[in-house]
């Protein structure tokens, strides 16, 4: 650059003689970024870093508001009773639930399903919105990986309980890679198998990932402990950090390499979720188009749910400053997106089934739509093509009680989703002699019901006893953490 | 400070903006200190240059856990599925490295996720159940909203009073205290 200045200095002084190199502007006029440039800061009204901290951190260190006993008395209660169903279930047999043939898989399948898809949202903000360097994911990635693990565990009970001799399914199970009692392996060809391995990485890569997230976040709490318990506790996880910069370096590279890992692996997820069906030949369910449609379907059910959590809950302690409208507008960007995905898959399986000339595809389509789950079809279609398209409109999208009312309808569409993929498609295959009409029973809806208490009543001890906002990552992202910004103390700037 | 004839753990030296604990570093890494450390309530960008720490070296634990798990993968499919007990489905191979591959794939990012976590926490040397900052008041705001160097009483340059006065004067440190061991 220099030599550059210099040879254009002296061919220029060569050229006209008169040109004194003196006779620049001392100081250069620096104008301000046109105002539609200037993005909403993450964190509002120039917090410090230590309000930052007490915000979250209060959260859990002060007894929790009133509301929050009768919330938790309510999800136990519900997460007993699913228990309890899965007890009768295991004791008497699979019979207490609706389904048979042909509709062996119903809302077991569906529900697990519709909650390992909910898992999705969280993966994505904390894995692919980290390495696409989305800033704004650090205000609500803590709660969103949360909501994944539990989530999943909410899953997870499904298709072991299905099996209805759950012994069998565990130990000497047809699981886990261990022989049975002829000394015959499990059978790694089948999708089913795939899946055991899918969901269990899942769930242990979701853990580990957020548990790396938390270490500094505990260390924290452990700083501010009062009680001696306190103190023990979070200073047991916090594994002795000391916020060391030789410790951040190995740590932000071992987090970074997690998003890396996690990225894959929330695609091949929900991808081999859908391989349970489309590697079947049942019509309806073996189509190529299952593993896209499915991730996006995921992503836009996880997202549904990530704003029936948050919305509520920074309402709830005030986090309005952290969780800003311009999270809650962007999350439903991510609705409208993939939402859309989800609507183009819909239209173009029904092409397909057309297109592609096989009888019973064509008519596994025509019954799904007009057949005797059509009301199934029909609120599918509604809450999943019609309510992503309502976030055009920035009025809408920044309407956090009217996104709110919406992200439950999109959470009832996901579940539609599912049942009228699985439940439709299985009724009526092949052969009319055999098709027949599944009616859930008493069971089944109240143990689908009770999930939601197991669900609730982790989130509510979770943030009663962790930082749900990830307290380092939202520092991390405020001015006063840059050291070339005047609020980060850099001096002399102009 | 107790008057014991213990050797102090080192100086910790207490900044208020990220702006000056990244000055102070590049002063402490050019002062030639090799037992010494900035401590941050979060990562600040560029901090390993002006410190001079070396890249990470996670990423080699990482792909060592993720090649073990998808050679124990493949491994295991074939072991199960066509040498131990062969079991014939549908007229398909007894094993292909296809039908192997999912649940190779998924155990490569399984073990890689374990190898990743350990590695770092190792490379760490953590966890420690004890450090002489943790004891530290002071110290207690390096996960609040504080930025603190420490160099440590073995550190070869480090000498007491020397120590001292170049974080105070050169670095412009706003509070320096001694650390018990």
């Amino acid at each position: 650059m220099a030599t550059a200045a210099a040879t254009a200095t002296a061919h220029g002084a060569g050229k006209s003689g008169a040109h004194d190199p003196h006779a620049a502007p001392p100081v250069l006029k620096v104008y301000d970024p046109p105002k539609e440039l200037e993005r909403e800061p993450l964190v509002l009204n120039n917090r410090s870093l230590g309000w930052i901290t007490n915000a979250i951190a209060g959260i859990c260190e002060n007894p929790m508001p009133k509301w929050w006993w009768p919330a938790f008395i309510i999800s136990a209660g519900g997460m007993s009773m699913m228990f309890s169903l899965i007890a009768y279930l295991i004791s008497t047999g699979v019979g207490v639930w609706g389904l048979n043939q042909p509709a062996a898989w119903a809302w077991d399948i569906t529900n697990f399903v519709f909650w390992i898809g909910i898992g999705h949202a969280g993966t994505l903000i904390s894995a692919v919105l980290f390495l696409l360097r989305q800033k704004w994911r650090t205000s609500i990635n803590r709660a969103a990986e949360a909501m994944t693990l539990f989530a999943v565990a909410c899953a997870g009970i499904f298709p072991v309980v299905h099996t209805g001799r759950v012994w069998f399914a565990l130990y000497p199970g047809f699981l886990f890679p261990v022989p049975n009692a002829n000394a015959i392996w499990p059978q790694f060809r089948s999708p089913l198998l795939w899946d055991v391995f899918a969901v269990s990485t899942y769930g242990t890569v979701s853990l580990l990932f957020w548990y790396v997230g938390l270490i500094p976040d505990l260390a924290t709490l452990r700083d501010r402990a009062k009680g001696v318990i306190r103190k023990f506790a979070y200073g047991l996880f916090a594994l002795g950090w000391t916020n060391s910069n030789r410790h951040w370096s190995n740590y932000e590279k071992a987090y970074l390499i997690f998003a890396g890992l996690s990225t894959p692996l929330v695609l091949s997820v929900h991808s081999i979720v859908s391989f349970d069906f489309a590697v079947s030949q049942v019509p309806g369910w073996h189509t190529t188009i299952f593993p896209p449609y499915f991730v996006a379907g995921a992503i836009f059910s996880g997202f549904g749910m990530v704003l029936t959590l948050l919305i509520p809950l920074r309402a709830l302690f005030n986090l309005h400053d952290i969780v800003t409208k311009r999270h809650i507008e962007l999350m439903c960007k991510v609705l409208l997106a993939t939402g859309s995905i989800v609507g183009y898959a819909y239209g173009m399986e029904f092409f397909i089934a057309w297109y592609g000339g096989s009888p019973y595809e064509l008519y596994a389509f025509k019954n799904r739509a007009f057949g005797p789950y059509w009301w199934s079809y029909w609120w599918m279609i509604s809450c999943n093509v019609i309510s992503p398209h309502l976030f055009w409109f920035k009025t809408l999208r920044t309407n956090a009680v009217f996104v709110w009312i919406v992200s439950i309808f999109v959470n009832i569409g996901m579940w539609f989703e599912r049942f009228v993929i699985i439940v439709t498609s299985l009724h009526r295959d092949y052969l009319p002699s055999s098709w027949g009409y599944f009616t859930p029973s008493a069971v089944d809806v109240f143990t689908f019901v009770g999930s939601f208490g197991l669900f609730m009543t982790l989130f509510l001890l979770f943030i009663r006893f962790l930082p749900a906002i990830a307290i380092s990552e939202v520092k991390g992202v405020t001015p006063q953490a840059d050291p070339h910004h005047p609020l980060g103390g850099a001096k002399d700037h102009h | 400070m107790n008057a014991s004839n213990n050797r102090p753990h080192g100086i910790l030296a207490e900044f208020e903006t990220a702006a000056d604990i990244m000055g102070a570093a590049i002063k402490c890494r050019d002062a030639g200190f090799t037992k010494w450390d900035v401590y941050t309530p979060f990562p600040i960008h560029g901090m390993d240059d002006a410190m001079g720490v070396k890249k990470s070296k996670v990423g080699w634990f990482t792909f060592v856990g993720a090649v073990t798990g998808f050679f124990t993968g493949m491994t295991m499919i074939w072991y199960m599925n066509k040498f131990d007990y062969g079991l014939v489905v549908g007229g398909k191979p007894l094993f292909t490295p296809l039908f192997a591959f999912p649940v190779s794939y998924e155990l490569t990012i399984l073990l890689g996720a374990f190898a990743t976590l350990f590695g770092m926490l190792f490379l760490n040397r953590l966890p420690r159940l004890h450090h002489p900052l943790l004891r530290n008041t002071r110290f207690k705001r390096a996960s609040d909203d504080r930025f603190f160097v420490c160099i440590e009483s073995a550190d070869p340059k480090y000498a007491s009073e020397a120590t001292r006065k170049f974080l105070v004067e050169e670095c412009h440190a706003t509070a320096v205290e001694f650390v018990e061991e």
